[in-house]
């Protein structure tokens, strides 16, 4: 099963090595990672998809909280949670098809963001399954290249995840 | 208040004085020079090894004796990628140290320049923690966290890298031995729901024992451990780094238990309707095949690290927090335990198998088991023994009695060969009133022979056993058994003459053929000032008995040599 893990850590030299070392070292594989600054300065988060079973996911999560530049932990799979990762997608694009492509980008609330000659770039956030839906609709087309961000998460409601 | 600026170097050594540092392992290099200069002039003593592993393993000694952090020089480079199993070995075994490595200068970093190795990138995964220092200003607080990180919680090396440039750097020194990191709190009280239902299985357990490890040593717990154990008369099995936790010769003692551990350790563990694991991380080479591991029994344990408990083996009662302070917790709500059916049981297995292997002399070369016995029975009770890693290491658990907490001191994680003789030279540091005795094989002691140079220079009174049966032992034990016999490579042929050896470093050199002589020999080495190596010179091809075959259940037993 996915985790998602959100992880508070210092904004320290190496806490990235640390973490990504962890995961290596003890046999643990990451699903995808983002990470950037919150709105305490010092402090970044971390979000960290993992598969594996529940005991695998808990020594994860036991091991994180030993790094010492790791402030804390959560499972965000455990309690109701928004998630949502950015895509873009470099697809090819002749002037015959560039209004079935501008289609399947409207029906799934995407962007056009770059348009050449025999190709265009569209944005497209949401969930896993929607990243794999529009994959496979523009597949039709010819992708040509493909960047994603990694899965970012917040809890719902007014509930946050703090740094103590 | 108007701050006095101090160069980098001296911050360093104020840092030391401020933590009671009292003497310092190392060995100097161009990058480490400003600190070193600093040195000369400084109280802090310092032990001039002659290879940085010693450093590091004679700072793990130190530390497992006194109980605080254990402090290493060493230069950039190879001085610091030398440390990295003494390093490892501290962090398998929960050692505080705290490493303090020069660094090239700031501004030839990344550059591959002259004896530059990123270490704190190099041994990320085996430190508790490491820092890089940027300038002179983060100093005083890195070096405070460092020995803050390296002494609670669960205790293991922290590494700081010190930019040759830094310690030239002039910055106001203070220093404040309380810091706060926001990612670390260790929880030392156990939660009392947990300890509560503890208490209950206890009271209803029918076959109790405790197993318990390293933590007890580390958390000083040896004193509420015998009141608990023998309140609630309960016996006790210690893992190899909890020896010396539970005087090893009182009733309630059952040896160690695992690979090389004693059967009535391993039956009593397999039958167990309850384990009260403290301070232990149920190791591979105690818990056997783990699927067959305590089948029958409930396990409670306690440890400071969460990220034990569960690890191995499934917990059915979790405590998390300092060992000495959770059994002080139960011991409070403790009744006295009625349990004489199991001892009686217990007291039959032992009977039945008592620890005898190598008491049958071959009338030919000596038994190793012999030499052991005989160390343990000629020595004071305050002894401190050193061992290396092999089947000598195994037979000194079985075979010497380890009464006090801090006394026997061994690689148990790592199992690094060339530990035991530069850790007997830092524990005579630690200890100089004791007698220390490092007992090792002819194939670990030439892992760190060079430091008879240390041992002599600093006229430490020791003795060091050699168990040579001109064999990687071990190594051969195991082609014997599972390798047809086919001894690749395991014959260390071109040994020294250890005698010769240690007289031309200015140590005393006997030699023991026999029993008779081996008992003549360890009385007089004990009378003699200054090191004095001992080459008992034994049957070659004995083996470690009793043994659990790898991934086999610890009650699946195979006894041999004189014992079968």
């Amino acid at each position: 099963m996915k985790h998602v893990l959100a992880v508070l850590v210092e904004d320290k030299p190496g806490v990235l090595t640390r973490v990504a070392g962890l995961f290596s070292r003890r046999g643990f594989n990451i699903d995808n990672l983002a990470v950037g600054e919150t709105i305490t300065p010092g402090i970044s988060r971390m979000t960290i998809t993992v598969d594996g079973s529940e005991t695998i996911v808990e020594q994860v999560v036991k091991q994180l909280n030993k790094l010492i530049n790791v402030i804390k932990v959560s499972n965000l799979s455990e309690e109701p949670s928004v998630m949502r990762e950015l895509m873009l997608i470099k697809v090819n694009a002749e002037v015959g098809n560039r209004s079935d492509i501008q289609q399947v980008v409207e029906t799934f609330r995407g962007k056009v963001i770059d348009v050449s000659p025999d190709s265009m770039i569209i944005e497209i956030t949401g969930n896993e399954e929607k990243m794999e839906a529009i994959k496979l609709l523009l597949q039709h087309f010819g992708i040509k290249e493909i960047v994603r961000t990694g899965k970012i998460a917040l809890l719902r409601g007014s509930q946050i995840t703090k740094e103590i | 208040m108007k701050k006095k600026m101090t160069k980098g170097s001296a911050i360093i050594l104020y840092a030391l004085k401020e933590e009671g540092v009292e003497i310092v392992f190392g060995y100097p290099g161009g990058a480490v020079l400003p600190l070193y200069d600093r040195l000369f002039d400084s109280s802090i003593k310092h032990l001039l090894v002659r290879h940085e592993q010693a450093a590091v393993h004679a700072a793990d000694g130190y530390a497992r004796v006194t109980g605080r952090p254990g402090v290493v020089f060493a230069t950039s480079g190879p001085g610091a990628t030398n440390l990295v199993t003494g390093i490892t070995n501290a962090f398998m075994d929960s050692v505080p140290l705290v490493l303090i490595t020069g660094q090239v200068p700031s501004a030839f970093i990344g550059t591959d320049a002259f004896q530059e190795a990123d270490i704190t990138g190099i041994t990320m995964p085996v430190t508790k923690h490491s820092y890089l220092v940027k300038n002179a200003e983060q100093l005083s607080g890195i070096l405070a966290e460092a020995f803050y990180i390296a002494s609670t919680g669960r205790r293991g090396p922290v590494l700081v890298d010190v930019p040759k440039d830094v310690f030239d750097q002039e910055a106001p020194y203070f220093y404040n031995i309380k810091c706060e990191i926001p990612g670390y709190n260790p929880t030392y009280n156990g939660h009392l729901g947990q300890i509560s239902r503890a208490v209950k299985a206890i009271r209803d357990a029918k076959r109790p024992v405790i197993f318990g490890g390293g933590g007890l040593i580390r958390s000083a717990a040896s004193g509420v451990l015998r009141e608990f154990a023998e309140k609630a008369r309960i016996p006790v099995i210690l893992s190899l780094m909890g020896l010396g936790a539970y005087p090893g010769d009182r009733d309630l003692f059952l040896g160690m238990p695992g690979m090389h551990g004693s059967i009535t350790a391993n039956y009593a563990l397999s039958e167990a309707d309850l384990i009260i694991g403290t301070g232990v991380r149920f190791d591979d080479r105690v818990t056997g095949k783990l699927e067959s591991f305590a089948n029958n029994a409930k396990i409670i344990h306690i440890d400071i690290d969460p990220a034990e408990i569960g690890k191995n083996v499934k917990i059915d009662i979790p405590i998390v927090g300092d060992v000495r302070i959770v059994l002080e917790a139960l011991l409070q709500k403790l009744k006295p335990g009625h349990t004489n059916d199991w001892l009686t049981q217990i007291e039959n297995w032992q009977k039945q198998n008592p620890m005898s292997g190598g008491l049958k002399s071959s009338g030919r070369a000596i038994k190793p088991q012999f030499v052991i016995r005989e160390l343990s029975r000629l020595s004071e009770e305050k002894t401190i023994v050193a061992t290396d890693v092999g089947q000598h290491q195994m037979w000194t658990a079985q075979h010497f009695i380890i009464r006090e907490p801090c006394a026997f001191l061994t690689s148990g994680g790592l199992g690094t060969m060339g530990y035991g003789f530069p850790a007997a030279i830092g524990a005579k540091l630690a200890a100089p009133e004791s007698r220390v005795i490092c007992i090792t094989g002819d194939g670990s002691f030439q892992m760190n022979i060079q430091e008879l140079a240390t041992a002599v220079n600093n006229r430490l009174d020791m003795i060091i056993a050699v168990i040579n049966n001109g064999f990687l032992g071990m190594v051969r034990q195991w082609q014997d058994m599972f390798y047809d016999k086919r001894y690749s490579h395991t014959a260390l042929e071109g040994n020294p003459d250890f005698v010769l050896l240690a007289e031309a470093y200015g140590a005393r050199g006997l030699r023991a053929k026999d029993e008779k002589e081996a008992t003549e020999a360890i009385k007089q080495a004990m009378s003699e000032k200054g090191p004095v190596v001992i080459d008992f010179v034994v049957e070659p091809e004995e083996n470690v008995y009793p043994m659990v075959a790898p991934n086999c259940p610890i009650n699946d037993i195979i006894i041999g040599g004189d014992q079968s």
